[in-house]
């Protein structure tokens, strides 16, 4: 039987990065932390805009049911995504949004909210496009299901040669913020 | 033989299914692949053309599926191991030229990512519907091998062994995963290349002058020769006789087209790798492959916890069909249940087999997303009332 | 009593002769022609394959003696280009009829002269279906009766070397039955030229074209071509269509140089990735 099962979607539109952040999230999980790590992405035909999630599940134990329905962890990049995927995030889940980007109706159930401007920090390293690294750093810091060393060996894994640096200070950033957001709050 | 180093990616990796059984294919020696993009398979010829420079072999990008296929079985002729990937309408264009490769007795391997059907159905969700077009889609009587991954670790070595049996069997070999196998990311385990066993092209110690390309050996299989070596063979997809020639008469069609269902029948024994569990002493068995099988996991898990005595039977070899495993089963369990997502494909077979000695429960999905494993659940519960 | 060995027996199977063409079926003409070029050019006939399709042209592959690969119905181009890509030292030879390579295999054609694929085409054209019964084809000229143009065909036929010159074949050439010592010259060029080039060989069916269309008997055919063929070296192949019993515009209408497509995968490969390439068969992948 699956032990300690955590459920993660990763949701944002198309050309944000999302399927990359779930990416690197399963690849620390399963190859740094020696966990089972699941990742399935559900696709539109658009390869730019709508919509788009990936959807993680890491255990301690094989996976054996692979999709995500009711996600412990949800984190939506856009406002569609928010609207779309918000309802299925369990009582008492965490979400994360992109400040920004999404505007969020009340917490209820117990939901806690955290909110990161991945995009603007993004903006201040000069890459935008890292937002979805950024993000990555927020998510190991308040969500505890991956080791911070971990995703930092698998972000050197994963992204294009030549980008490692930029991409890893784009990991501290959002970690940073995510560590000073915890311990003191907004 | 051992794996060529050259194309066996060592090491711990982050792969999808899709990615895996292209790195398979590799470290099972595949130097050629000749493909049609189509989704959920795409990611396959994806991997080759990035991959294969560097490992001494050739990808082309075909017009179209039909002649997708009949370049794996030119260049298979060449001697080199060949494979190309499909889904959905691919895998029905490629029928014509499956059936050529069963006639003319080429190693092959045709991967077949399964997406919702018919026609363009579901071209990114999963499905199962197409298990019986992989045994029975090109006109006449032949049989081929298929093989069924359930992870894409699994989707690495089922690849080795589709290429293993192609050589060893003379005949098309498929892969048929399904979308959910082949988009999903997990780790997969390259081992060292000296740990990978291949079985080698049979080809002929036979001089030109002697050699008959159509002579059965013992297993029925005939050996082969490469093309450009001076055998000067002939090789038709009419009804040939052992020297390769066509011949139209009734004699001849029911001596070769009974060898060619005869080297897969009277081998399956050899060929059919199944994994079992608690089968001895079950009252229900749960038969499932690909994605079905894993999702079937955590519902026969929860009516273990329930006190149920459920087995499982999982079909890593579809075809040929495990009849003799399920015939033995048959009198010592009160049902078989059968997820899979169509209206009942393989759940035939476990029917046929079962000959009314134990119930068969078909739990059917349409396909666009797996089964819900309460519903597996309350199969097991129900047909042991 | 013959007790000499005729000159083309090494090339041909003994053993299947005879042959299923009928008599005065121009096909015979263009086998002839071809082991005579192969002869001519000394190449060993172990480096040389032969893929054809289906339909009467389709049987080729049967008869000559050299590897040979009958396959299924419009399907010998993409058969060919895996194996020429596997066996890159052999000349791969496609000869098939007109229906195999231009109605069911037509995209295949395209798609290998675009790529400009290294092999040899060669298309005996006899304007209809002859081993169905005689049906119509794409290159059915305009108002001649088939079995399925009954009241005479309304369909625009293909210009093959049209065709073929606009989709990038590198060299292209059409004869007659008639033009035996042109054809083989022909498809002596031809043999040796790198990359995708064609050879339109006009040879009516005897049988099933001539008779529906009251053309005569096959010598009658031949008087034909003798009066009405123009050779028009280099001439623009668009103007070489072909209406019924009209003129025949018949001769070399392409010969140019252009990477071919096993040239152009190493350069660009080897651009890319340097050291890192290796061709296929350059390291110990040699097969």
């Amino acid at each position: 039987m699956e032990q300690s099962r955590t459920e993660i979607k990763i949701t944002g539109f198309g050309g944000q990065g999302v399927i990359l952040a779930a990416y690197i999230i399963g690849k620390a999980a399963a190859l740094f932390d020696k966990k089972e790590a699941t990742l399935t992405q559900s696709f539109g035909p658009e390869a730019r805009g709508g919509a788009c999630s990936a959807q993680m599940v890491i255990s301690n134990s094989k996976v054996l049911y692979p999709y995500v329905k009711r996600p412990q962890i949800l984190v939506c990049l856009s406002q569609e995504a928010y609207n779309k995927f918000e309802p299925e995030l369990i009582s008492g889940g965490l979400l994360i949004i992109e400040k920004d980007l999404v505007k969020p109706k009340p917490a209820e159930n117990g939901i806690q909210l955290l909110a990161i401007p991945a995009t603007r920090i993004a903006e201040e390293l000069g890459r935008r496009m890292v937002l979805n690294i950024v993000t990555v750093g927020f998510f190991t810091a308040v969500a505890d299901v991956v080791g911070e060393e971990a995703v930092r060996g698998a972000i050197k894994d994963s992204v294009p040669k030549g980008t490692e640096d930029l991409n890893l200070k784009a990991f501290e950033r959002g970690f940073q913020y995510g560590k000073n957001l915890r311990e003191h709050g907004e | 033989m051992k794996a060529d180093p050259k194309g066996v990616l060592t090491g711990e990796h982050y792969l999808d299914g899709d990615f895996a059984c292209a790195e398979g294919a590799l470290a099972a020696g595949c130097r050629f692949f000749a493909g049609y993009p189509i989704t959920p398979s795409t990611e396959v010829a994806e991997r080759f053309s990035e991959r294969i420079p560097e490992v001494g072999g050739i990808f082309i990008q075909m017009e179209d599926e039909m002649a997708s296929m009949n370049a794996i079985l030119g260049a298979s002729w060449g001697g080199v191991k060949t494979m190309t990937s499909t889904s959905g309408p691919g895998f029905s264009l490629m029928m014509e030229n499956i059936g050529l490769g069963a006639m003319m007795e080429v190693p092959c391997v045709v991967v077949n990512v399964q997406r919702g059907g018919p026609s363009t159905g579901l071209p990114t969700m999963v499905g199962q519907a197409d298990m019986m077009q992989a045994r029975w889609g090109s006109h006449g009587d032949y049989e081929i091998i298929a093989l069924s991954p359930n992870s894409p670790q699994e989707c690495f070595y089922v690849a080795i062994e589709a290429f293993n049996l192609a050589e060893k069997y003379r005949v098309p070999v498929f892969i048929m995963m399904d979308e959910c196998v082949g988009h999903m990311t997990e780790k997969v385990i390259i081992p060292p290349a000296e740990e990978i066993e291949l079985y080698p092209r049979r080809l002929t110690n036979s001089p030109p002058a002697e050699y008959l390309p159509y002579m059965p050996e013992d297993d029925l299989v005939p050996s082969m020769i490469i093309a450009g070596q001076g055998y000067k063979i002939h090789t038709t997809g009419l009804t040939h006789d052992e020297r390769g020639y066509p011949v139209m008469t009734a004699e001849a069609q029911e001596k070769l087209v009974h060898r060619l269902i005869n080297k897969i029948r009277l081998n399956a024994d050899h060929i059919i790798h199944i994994e079992e569990e608690d089968t001895e002493g079950a009252e229900v068995v749960v038969v499932s492959y690909g994605i079905s099988s894993r999702v079937a996991l955590a519902a026969i898990d929860e009516a273990r916890a329930a006190g149920i005595r459920v087995g499982r039977l999982r079909l890593i070899t579809v075809w040929p069909f495990p009849e003799k495993r399920i015939r033995e089963l048959a009198p010592k369990v009160k049902a078989f249940v059968v997820p899979e997502i169509n209206y009942g494909q393989m759940v035939l077979e476990v029917e046929r087999c079962a000959a009314g000695q134990a119930k068969t429960i078909l739990v059917s999905h349409g396909g666009g997303d797996v089964h819900n494993p309460q519903d597996i659940l309350e199969a097991i519960k129900e047909s042991i009332k | 009593m013959i007790t000499k060995e005729h000159p083309m027996t090494p090339l041909l199977r003994m053993d299947r002769i005879p042959h299923i063409w009928c008599p005065t079926c121009g096909i015979g003409t263009a086998v002839s022609c071809f082991a005579a070029a192969l002869k001519q050019n000394e190449i060993p006939l172990e480096k040389v394959a032969i893929v054809s399709g289906i339909g009467c042209t389709g049987r080729v592959a049967g008869y000559m003696k050299v590897d040979s690969f009958h396959t299924t119905h419009g399907r010998a181009i993409p058969f060919a280009t895996g194996l020429k890509l596997a066996r890159p030292e052999m000349k791969i030879v496609v000869f098939s009829g007109d229906g195999d390579l231009f109605a069911i295999g037509g995209n295949h054609f395209i798609h290998a002269a675009r790529r400009n694929m290294d092999l040899t085409v060669i298309c005996v054209n006899n304007f209809i279906y002859g081993m169905t019964g005689g049906q119509l084809a794409p290159t059915t000229p305009l108002s001649a009766k088939s079995t399925t143009s009954p009241y005479g065909n309304y369909e625009h036929p293909f210009n093959l070397p049209h065709l073929a010159a606009s989709c990038g074949a590198t060299y292209v050439a059409r004869w007659t039955a008639l033009h035996i010592r042109r054809l083989t010259n022909s498809m002596s060029e031809a043999l040796n030229k790198k990359g995708f080039s064609f050879i339109e060989v006009i040879a009516p069916c005897s049988t099933v074209y001539a008779r529906r269309n009251r053309l005569g008997s096959g010598l009658d055919l031949m008087k034909f071509y003798h009066d009405n063929c123009e050779i028009k070296n280099g001439a623009n192949p668009e103007e070489a269509d072909i209406g019924f019993q009209s003129k025949i515009i018949v001769g070399k209408f392409v010969d140019k140089e252009k990477p071919s497509f096993i040239d152009n995968m190493h350069v660009g490969l080897k651009r890319a990735l340097g050291d890192k390439y290796i061709p296929y068969g350059g390291d110990d992948g040699a097969k």
